[in-house]
Parts: structure tokens; C-alpha cells; sequence
């Protein structure tokens, strides 16, 4: 039987190939953002190859950053929003996560399946009830509200990937620690924690993609006041009453775009450890 | 001698010292959970109210978040150490999970059970209306294609994601360029569905024909010499075009897990395959596949998930027009714009019990390991 | 661990000590009323419109937050809507709320959760308004609530003037010299109207505009009425009769500029733009006096040279051409001394004058001064609001929310695309309506 071998320079075209169809679409945003609106209605941002008559501009730029639209603030806004709603899960999943994988204790099995089954809970239902119990405690409109509507509706998905990782420890080494006297909260700051910094880290940049690149939460718990609104809601807001600022939209979209992709670039190894632990064999 | 006598044995302890001991660790067994209870709640009313900086609110929310957690468990730890043993089996994981179970209860267990109760009730919440609004959800023509909708979401975006990182992560792994590729075909998923949802107008965009086309597709079309098609408002084209745009984003996240799973196979086991004479399709079917299931069906059911409530996507694209609706923009429908809070509950929680099965299934994943 | 606790211990009483002092957010419910002064108060103020109109309304505000020391806040949102609904609900609505729909208030009023207008502002609207308008701020329990500051006048159809007058084309003063015009325009190469109905979530509303139009002209001020109140249904014979008036137009590519499926997904603001190109691609452009604010640029700056206008003609000359108006009411959530006094400016012509003067906005007030408007356009619109005998509410605006801002939308979206036709579309509007 002949054994096919993929000459290396096939494989390679189509890789080419792929990568090129995949990173089109962005790159087009990027070239659109420093056209002008004129040039951006009238024809496709291809032709800036063609045809490049110095359509080129900042202004866009300049006026999503700097000018009344303050998406300067809103970066801000949404860094502040981020980091703590990235943070403030994590230790709390953590400590779960150990406790539903090496201790053992009556409805140890229904309540994770209560917190693995909450993930198909669309958030959508829980905006007006939480917005309520907000209210009622005079919550609403500050970050923390955002910090922890992040973290509640985040911990299930955080649980469930830490759980993974740690159920998958080696057995010995928990085993013999116990052996050696060591309680759980020992065990669990010693051994555990360090052991579990992939997939801590993982969760972290999950969520952290997850938050900055939230609309819906952010809008609902923190408002779309200029002072406070987070990047994604200045965006939407952006299109504006004068019908659809298209040129404003795509320099705005590539700013919102920049750190998750920079965060993302820089942290894709622990990312793919993190989740992977507990599906590879051997 | 006598000294160091002196000084090994303790003097004997009288009642009142005895007496003052015990009283002494009560009290502190008092003192500090709520002292450690007292800062936290500080810290909440400060962060919550405080006018100063944005910036010192933060750091203090990141310090209040992970020394504040951690302070809560070790004092809970610490408190229940002090138990008899027993007792502290019995309680000390519930000091583990407690937290998180309860946060988890407070933003989404509760939320869904008012709102399986609201699906029982008319559009004020007043009435009860038994399963009529689930009856109007499944019969009502624009629901009907909702699911229609969602079943294509599920089906095209699952298979297509996962069939296509299975094979590009295949094929990549052999390539020169895997780094490269992995890093710019996953870079999509950092992407907010807001900014793809610009990015993909420019590829969808439809002008009159005769006009220039700002769009590529219509553009590519436009070169062959073949007129402009409108692409978002023709159904069901225009739902898997959408669907695209998802598959655009989640094939690379496909691609990298199966990717790492990959390396994780072992050449020999291949090799073995290939002398004994299987074709490198039968060694990816018989050898390579199954081999890395478990994996495969975790990123499908991830993927599965995503599909089933997607929202953003169709909203920022079509508005949910054209017969693009799925079930969770029907849901916002609902409730915001007609202010029906009983419809929108029932899609709610039929949403719900539709994604609930893939998640059992991924559960099941799971009973085989050591729960 | 002993010595290590009593340490934790000890630092945990500091910041226990030192984190105490909270300071309440900025902006929460005043103090009760403590007579006139008003000074230090702040009424919170939620809205639909953003960018240049907000700026608008903040610089037409500021007369009474200089004359009384008020905070007026704006918060613009483009979903504003839905994002109130949300709000109220969970009990946190704004102060005052801009309400683009008759329907949206009485529904709020109905909760309960309106305050109705004190005396001395009804008082003042009835010396500053003409006819209807309070009418239309009214709830099913016969109180007044709103109050109207900024409307529109629809019914307007642009053109492009400069080269309109140079084709010949002279402005139709009836229904059937609009039709010879129209088929003109399309003998000679070009598709007479410039037509957008995307709009995000409430994509559709201007199909409704000209359905509403289209009745007014045919059936007159009760027959109307009878419509918006739903004693007429969606499925009545007059009814259909404007729908297929309408389609007769929209439906047509050689009438419409790209024909229904580039109507359905081209921004509202974008389509008139069509009409100044060059070489422009498209002539009327039928809409409510706001949309001069969208037009590009150099058009703006030179509006009375590049812009013509008629009202859309009549269909039966014994009802002639009415006025058919929109426009936001300002409604009260809580009852505090600053917000009436906020809400009684409104009523006056001098809440308008700034506004007036930057263009693109009209105002009702019988009493206001025509000469401030910027422009020519605008001094017209105002003259034929004031001096309308018969004003009637946009009908959607006006209907239930489920209809008005619900089925008469998406249906008619559906009819347009061409995925069902007028019967259809009409009996599902008319089965939402609510029982």
C-alpha cells in the first residue's frame, strides 16, 4: 500500500493560505481606519493598493481618542473594570475547585453538578433580578457592582476549568502530604495553588478576554454616562444620531482591539495549558 | 540544675488560670472572624462609596479582592480547626466551596428559578397563565424560525468549527509555520463581537449595482463580472453567513487545543500504523482521532454552548431582521421592546433546557475519572 | 501562630479604624424642598438622542441651570427604550425621562410610576401651546404628564434644489402630480426617491411614517383616530389601501433608489445623502424635519440655496394636508421641587431660543419668537406647525408599545424584504395588538 506523503510545500501553501483568508477580514479593518469617510463609502478599502491618493489620515484616530467621544476614558474605564473582575474570581474558584475534586463530603457530586449545570444559564436572565438586589443596597452604577456581577456570572466557568486541572494532579503527591499531617488548607496553599498556575493563569486571561470584550454587563451594572461607560458601550453609542460614522467605528473597534490582542499574544501558552489539562491522555 | 528543672516543668495551673484560658480562646474565637469580617465589609462600603481616584479605588478592589478572599478562608480555616474533628470534617469543605456556591446562588441560580416562576405568568407578572407562554413560544411562526435558526447555529457552527481546527490543527502541526499560524488564526477570538461585527460589514457590505462595492465578497463577485448580491437580508443565507463569523472566530481556538492534544500522542503508535501499510487518512481515523476524543468532544461542547445562545453576533449584524432571529434576541424582544416579562421568560428557560443536554453530555466526560 | 494572629489582628483594627469614612455618591435624592432655592440640586435626565443633539440640548438648558443653580445631567442612549424599561423596573429610572411615544408614558402611568404635572404647569401650557399638545401628554386617567419640548414636523419631502429647478421640475401640490412627477424622474434615468429604513433596533420606523401619512391623507382627523385607538384594526380595508400605496413605491426598483432590499438595510441618516452626490442618484427624499441635521456637510452650511421643500401633497382635497407631528415629552419619575421647575421651563418659548438658532430643531410654542430659527427651512416648518387647524401624533408613536414600536415595525421590515405579503402582515399586526 502506498503511504501518501504531503510534499512539505503543499502543506505549507495551504497553510499560507489559511492564514491569509483568516487575517483578510482584520486587515481590512485596519486599512478602513485611516481612510476618511468619503473614500470609505465610495469604494472598497482594497483599493488603497491601487489607487493610494493620499486618503490616507489619522483623523479618525485623533478624534476617537482625544475628541468629545472620549474613548481615552473609556480605555480607562475598562481597564478599571477588568482587572479586579479578573482577579476577585479566581481565588474563590480555586478554593472550590479543590473542594469538589479532593474532599469529600455528602452532595459533593449534586452541588458540581448544580455549578457545571449554571453554566447554561444565559445572563440575560439574571440582569433584572440582580439589578434589583443592587438597588436595594444602593450598588448600582459603581464598579464594584461590575467587579462582582463579572465574578458571579465567571465562577461557574472558573470552577469547572480549575476543577479540571486539579482533579488531575497526581494522587501521590496530595496523598502523601495528607500523610504527613498536613491539613487541607495546608496542602491546598503549599501544593496546590503552585501546581496550579496554568490553569490559573488560563481562567485569568479567559476572563480577562471575556470582560474587556463585554457589552451587555457593563452597560446594565455601570451605565453608558461618558464618566463611566467601558469601551464596548462607547463603541455602540458611536454610530451616533448622524446615521452610521463608519470611519469613527473602525478606528474605535481596532483601539478596543489592541489590548486583548497584545494580552492574548503574550500569554497563549498558559492559556492552551490551562484548558487543555484533563483532556490529554498519557 | 535546679534552674533548668525549674524552667522545663510548668507550674501547676489553678482553676482561674484554667478558667481564663478557655475564656481567652472563646473570645478570640469571637474576636477575629469578626474583625476579619468587619474589614472586609470596610473595604466593601469604601469601595462601593469612596470618591477617590478611579485608579486608588482599583488597586485597593485588587488588594481587597485577593488579600480579602484570602484573609475570609484563612480565618474560616483557621475557626474551624479549632473544632473537634469530626465536626471539621463536616464543615471545613463547605468552607471551600462555600463561597462560591453561594455567589454562584445569589447571580444565577436564583435569577433562573424567579425566572422559571415569571414563565408561568402573563406579560405584567400578575397573572397565571399555566404553560400558555410556552405554548405561544413553540407555535408563534417567528419562534418556529428562532429554532430553525438555532439548529443551524448548532449544527454548522459546532462541526464546522471543530471539523475544521481538527484538520487545519493536523495539517499545521507538520508545517513550518504552526507557530505563525496558530498565533494569527486564534487571534480572532480576542476579538469582541462588537469589533467583528465591523470588521464583517466590510465583507458582507451591499451597494446597488452599478455602484461601487464597499464589500469583498460583492467585490470578488464584481470581478468575475457577476452582480451584487445583498447578503444579510436573503434567508437562510444569511444566517450561515453569520454563522462565519462565529466559525471565524472559534475554528482557531479548535485548532490550538486539539493542537496541544496532538503533541500529546505518541509518534510510535503512528509510525507502527504506517509501516504496517495504513494510509495516512486511516491513521488519522483510526489512530489519530480517537486518541485525542476527549478533547475534541470538549472544545464541540464548548463551541456547542456558545452557538445556542448566541446574541451578539445577530444583533450588531441584522438587528435579528430578515428571519435571522435566534432564540435569545427573541428573548430580549420580548421582554424590552414589547415588555412582555412572561414570553421572555419562557424563551429564557427554553433556551436553557436546550443547551442543558450538551452539557450533560460533556458531564459525562467526567464520571469516568475519580469524582 | 499565636504572635502571628494577635499581629493580624492588630492591623486589621487599623484599617477597620481608618475605613470608615464613606462618602456617599454624588447625586442621590435631595433634601426635601426647602422653598426657592434650588441651588446644589441635580435632575438627572435620560434620553434617546446622542452627539450633536445632546450638546444641543445642554446648551438649551443652560439658561435654567444659570437663572437657578439646577445640575441638569443628560444621559443620551441610543437604546434608551429599552434600557428605561430596564431601569424602571428595577427602580432606578432617571429624574426626567424624554419619551419619544404617547404609548410609552401611558404605559408608565398606568404602573404608576409618573408623577402628573402640578397645576402651574398645565397653566403655562395652555398659554404656550396650540391645540392637541396637551392632549397628547395625557394618560388614560385624564392627568397631564408630559410635557413637549423639541418636535418634529413630518410629512417633509427634500430635494436637491439647485438641480432640481435646473431638470424643470416644479413641486407637486397633488397626489397625482406627484405620481407624473415621479414617473418623470424615472423616464429621464433616475429613480425619484432616496428611501432608508435601518434604524438598529427600531429599524422600520420610517415605513410606518408613510403609512401614517397615507391615512391622515385618506381618511381623515377621525378616521385616524379611530386607527391609532385601535377601533379600526390593522386588517380594515382603508387600511390595506395604504399599505399597497405605499408598496406601490417602495416596491418598485425604478421608483426607489436600489430598490426594497438596499431600502431595508441603508441607515435612515445615509439614504438622503443620495440625493447630493454627484451625479446624484436619487431626488426626494421624504422625512421629518431633523433629517436636514443628517445631510453632509457642505449642504448644511449652505441650506436654503441647496435644499428644497413641500409637504407631502394631499390625497383627497377635502382633507387637505395635515400636520403630523412627533416629538419627545418630557415626564417626571419623582416628585422634588427642582424637577417641576425644570419641567415649567420647558413649557416656555425661551427653553427653545438657543436650539432655535444652532438649526435643525422645531418647537411648538404658539407664543415663541419665529425669527430666531437659523434658517429658512426652519421658519417654514415652524409657520405651517403654528398655523396647522388640524395637528395629529404620529399613529406608532401613539399605539401600544407592542405595536408601535414593536409589529408595525417588524412587520412592515418583513413586507418590504418581500417575505410576506400585505394580508399577512396586517393580520400579524393586528393580532398583537394588545386585548
Amino acid at each position: 500500500m502506498r503511504t501518501i506523503k504531503w510534499s512539505r510545500v503543499a502543506i505549507n501553501l495551504t497553510v499560507i493560505a489559511l492564514i491569509v483568508v483568516w487575517t483578510v477580514p482584520t486587515i481590512g479593518l485596519f486599512i478602513t481606519s485611516f481612510r476618511d469617510k468619503q473614500a470609505i463609502s465610495n469604494s472598497g478599502w482594497w483599493t488603497v493598493f491601487t489607487n493610494p491618493q493620499g486618503a490616507f489620515t489619522l483623523d479618525n484616530y485623533q478624534k476617537v481618542l482625544f475628541g468629545g467621544d472620549g474613548l481615552a476614558t473609556a480605555f480607562l474605564n475598562t481597564l478599571a473594570v477588568t482587572i479586579p473582575a479578573v482577579v476577585i474570581p479566581i481565588l474563590i474558584a480555586a478554593f472550590a475547585a479543590y473542594g469538589f475534586a479532593w474532599m469529600d463530603f455528602p452532595g459533593r457530586r449534586i452541588l458540581f453538578i448544580t455549578v457545571v449545570a449554571l453554566l447554561v444559564v444565559p445572563l440575560q436572565i439574571a440582569l433584572i433580578p440582580v439589578l434589583k438586589a443592587y438597588l436595594a443596597i444602593d450598588l448600582n452604577g459603581t464598579f464594584l457592582a461590575v467587579w462582582l456581577a463579572h465574578a458571579g456570572f465567571g465562577l461557574a466557568l472558573a470552577t469547572y476549568l480549575l476543577y479540571n486541572y486539579i482533579s488531575q494532579l497526581p494522587k501521590d503527591i496530595i496523598e502523601s502530604a495528607a500523610l504527613d499531617g498536613a491539613s487541607h488548607f495546608t496542602t491546598f496553599r503549599r501544593l496546590i495553588l503552585p501546581l496550579s498556575m496554568p490553569a490559573l493563569a488560563s481562567f485569568a486571561i479567559f476572563q480577562f478576554l471575556w470582560v474587556w470584550n463585554d457589552l451587555l454587563v457593563a452597560t446594565t451594572f455601570l451605565g453608558t454616562d461618558q464618566d463611566v461607560a467601558v469601551m464596548t458601550s462607547r463603541l455602540v453609542s458611536m454610530t451616533g444620531s448622524r446615521g452610521q460614522d463608519w470611519q469613527l467605528l473602525t478606528a474605535g473597534a481596532f483601539v478596543s482591539m489592541i489590548v486583548p490582542v497584545m494580552v492574548f499574544l503574550a500569554l497563549q501558552r498558559y492559556f492552551v495549558k490551562g484548558l487543555l489539562a484533563g483532556s490529554v491522555k498519557g | 540544675m535546679e534552674r533548668a528543672d525549674a524552667v522545663a516543668t510548668p507550674p501547676p495551673r489553678g482553676i482561674a488560670q484554667v478558667l481564663a484560658a478557655g475564656v481567652g480562646r472563646i473570645l478570640v474565637s469571637i474576636f477575629v472572624p469578626v474583625v476579619a469580617f468587619v474589614v472586609l465589609w470596610a473595604g466593601f462600603l469604601w469601595l462601593k462609596d469612596s470618591g477617590a481616584p478611579r485608579i486608588v479605588i482599583v488597586l485597593v478592589a485588587i488588594v481587597w479582592g485577593i488579600g480579602g478572599v484570602a484573609m475570609l478562608y484563612v480565618v474560616a480555616n483557621w475557626l474551624t480547626e479549632k473544632l473537634p474533628a469530626t465536626w471539621q470534617g463536616r464543615i471545613l469543605p463547605f468552607v471551600f466551596v462555600g463561597p462560591a456556591l453561594a455567589i454562584l446562588t445569589f447571580y444565577l441560580l436564583i435569577p433562573a428559578v424567579l425566572t422559571a416562576w415569571a414563565s408561568l405568568f402573563d406579560a405584567n407578572g400578575q397573572e397565571f397563565v399555566g404553560l400558555d407562554n410556552y405554548v405561544y413560544s413553540f407555535t408563534n411562526p417567528e419562534m418556529v424560525t428562532a429554532i430553525r435558526n438555532n439548529v443551524l447555529w448548532l449544527v454548522f457552527g459546532t462541526v464546522f468549527s471543530t471539523g475544521m481546527g481538527l484538520a487545519m490543527a493536523v495539517l499545521v502541526e507538520r508545517s513550518r509555520l504552526d507557530r505563525l499560524a496558530k498565533t494569527l488564526i486564534f487571534l480572532p477570538m480576542a476579538i469582541s463581537f462588537v469589533g467583528a461585527s465591523v470588521i464583517w460589514r466590510f465583507v458582507y457590505s451591499y451597494q446597488p449595482e452599478g455602484q461601487p462595492q464597499v464589500g469583498l465578497l460583492n467585490a470578488i463577485l464584481g470581478a468575475f463580472g457577476l452582480g451584487p448580491v445583498s447578503w444579510l437580508t436573503g434567508e437562510p443565507l444569511n444566517t450561515i453567513l453569520l454563522i462565519v463569523i462565529l466559525i471565524w472566530g472559534q475554528t482557531g481556538f479548535a485548532m490550538v487545543i486539539i493542537g496541544a492534544a496532538l503533541k500529546g500522542v505518541p509518534d510510535e503508535m503512528l509510525e507502527a500504523g504506517r509501516i504496517d501499510g495504513a494510509t495516512e487518512w486511516q491513521v488519522f481515523r483510526r489512530l489519530i482521532v480517537p486518541s485525542i476524543w476527549p478533547t475534541i468532544v470538549t472544545v464541540a461542547t464548548t463551541i456547542a454552548i456558545l452557538t445556542l445562545k448566541i446574541y451578539d453576533i445577530v444583533t450588531a449584524m441584522t438587528g435579528g431582521n430578515f428571519n435571522t432571529q435566534v432564540i435569545a434576541t427573541l428573548m430580549w424582544k420580548q421582554a424590552f421592546t414589547f415588555f412582555d416579562a412572561g414570553r421572555g421568560a419562557a424563551l429564557a428557560i427554553i433556551l436553557l433546557v436546550a443547551v442543558t443536554p450538551v452539557i450533560w453530555y460533556n458531564l459525562r466526560q467526567f464520571r469516568g475519572r475519580a469524582i | 501562630m499565636q504572635r502571628k494572629l494577635a499581629v493580624l489582628v492588630g492591623v486589621a483594627a487599623l484599617v477597620a479604624a481608618c475605613g470608615g469614612g464613606a462618602t456617599s455618591a454624588p447625586g442621590a435624592s435631595g433634601s426635601p424642598a426647602a422653598g426657592g432655592d434650588l441651588s446644589g440640586k441635580t435632575v438627572t435626565v435620560g434620553g434617546a438622542f446622542v452627539d450633536i443633539e445632546a450638546t444641543n440640548f445642554e446648551a438649551a438648558v443652560k439658561p435654567f441651570e444659570d437663572a437657578t443653580g439646577v445640575d441638569v445631567v443628560y444621559n443620551g442612549d441610543k437604546s434608551f427604550e429599552q434600557q428605561l424599561n430596564v431601569q424602571v423596573q428595577a427602580g432606578n429610572p432617571p429624574d426626567v425621562a424624554l419619551l419619544p411615544q404617547p404609548g410609552g408614558m401611558k404605559n408608565y402611568a398606568s404602573q404608576g410610576k409618573l408623577f402628573p404635572l402640578p397645576d402651574d404647569i398645565i397653566a403655562s401650557i395652555d398659554a404656550n401651546y396650540g391645540p392637541g399638545w396637551k392632549e397628547v401628554g395625557t394618560a388614560a386617567d385624564g392627568k397631564v404628564y408630559g410635557v413637549f419640548h423639541r418636535v418634529n414636523l413630518k410629512a417633509q419631502v427634500f430635494y436637491p434644489k439647485v438641480a432640481f429647478e435646473a431638470k424643470g421640475y416644479t413641486a407637486p401640490t397633488t397626489w397625482d402630480e406627484l405620481k407624473t412627477l415621479m414617473d418623470k424622474m424615472a423616464a429621464d434615468g433616475t429613480p425619484p426617491w432616496c428611501i432608508g429604513i435601518e434604524s438598529g433596533a427600531a429599524t422600520g420606523w420610517p415605513v410606518t411614517d408613510w403609512v401614517e401619512e397615507i391615512m391622515l391623507r385618506t381618511v381623515g382627523a377621525d378616521g385616524y383616530d379611530k386607527w391609532v385607538s385601535g377601533a379600526t384594526p390593522f386588517t380594515d380595508a382603508s387600511v390595506k389601501t395604504a399599505f399597497q400605496t405605499m408598496l406601490d413605491i417602495y416596491g418598485n426598483e425604478k421608483y426607489v433608489y436600489g430598490g426594497p432590499q438596499y431600502i431595508v438595510q441603508t441607515n435612515f441618516g445615509e439614504a438622503p445623502k443620495a440625493a447630493f452626490d454627484d451625479p446624484l442618484k436619487c431626488w426626494l427624499t421624504n422625512q421629518g424635519n431633523f433629517i436636514t441635521a443628517f445631510f453632509p456637510e457642505a449642504i448644511t452650511a449652505d441650506l436654503d440655496n441647496q435644499v428644497g421643500v413641500f409637504t407631502l401633497p394631499a390625497i383627497d382635497s377635502a382633507i387637505g394636508t395635515p400636520a403630523e407631528v412627533g416629538g419627545d415629552q418630557a415626564v417626571a419619575f419623582a416628585d422634588r421641587p427642582e424637577i417641576w421647575a425644570f419641567l415649567k421651563y420647558l413649557t416656555t418659548p425661551e427653553a427653545g431660543v438657543s436650539w432655535q438658532k444652532a438649526g435643525g430643531a422645531l418647537f411648538p410654542y404658539k407664543t415663541q419668537d419665529l425669527a430666531n430659527y437659523s434658517s429658512a427651512l426652519d421658519k417654514a416648518f415652524a409657520q405651517s406647525l403654528v398655523d396647522a387647524s388640524f395637528v395629529r401624533f404620529d399613529g406608532s408613536d401613539a399605539m401600544p408599545a407592542a405595536v408601535g414600536s414593536g409589529t408595525f415595525w417588524t412587520e412592515s421590515v418583513k413586507l418590504i424584504n418581500g417575505q410576506q405579503d400585505i394580508d399577512t402582515t396586517l393580520t400579524n399586526i393586528a393580532a398583537s395588538w394588545p386585548k
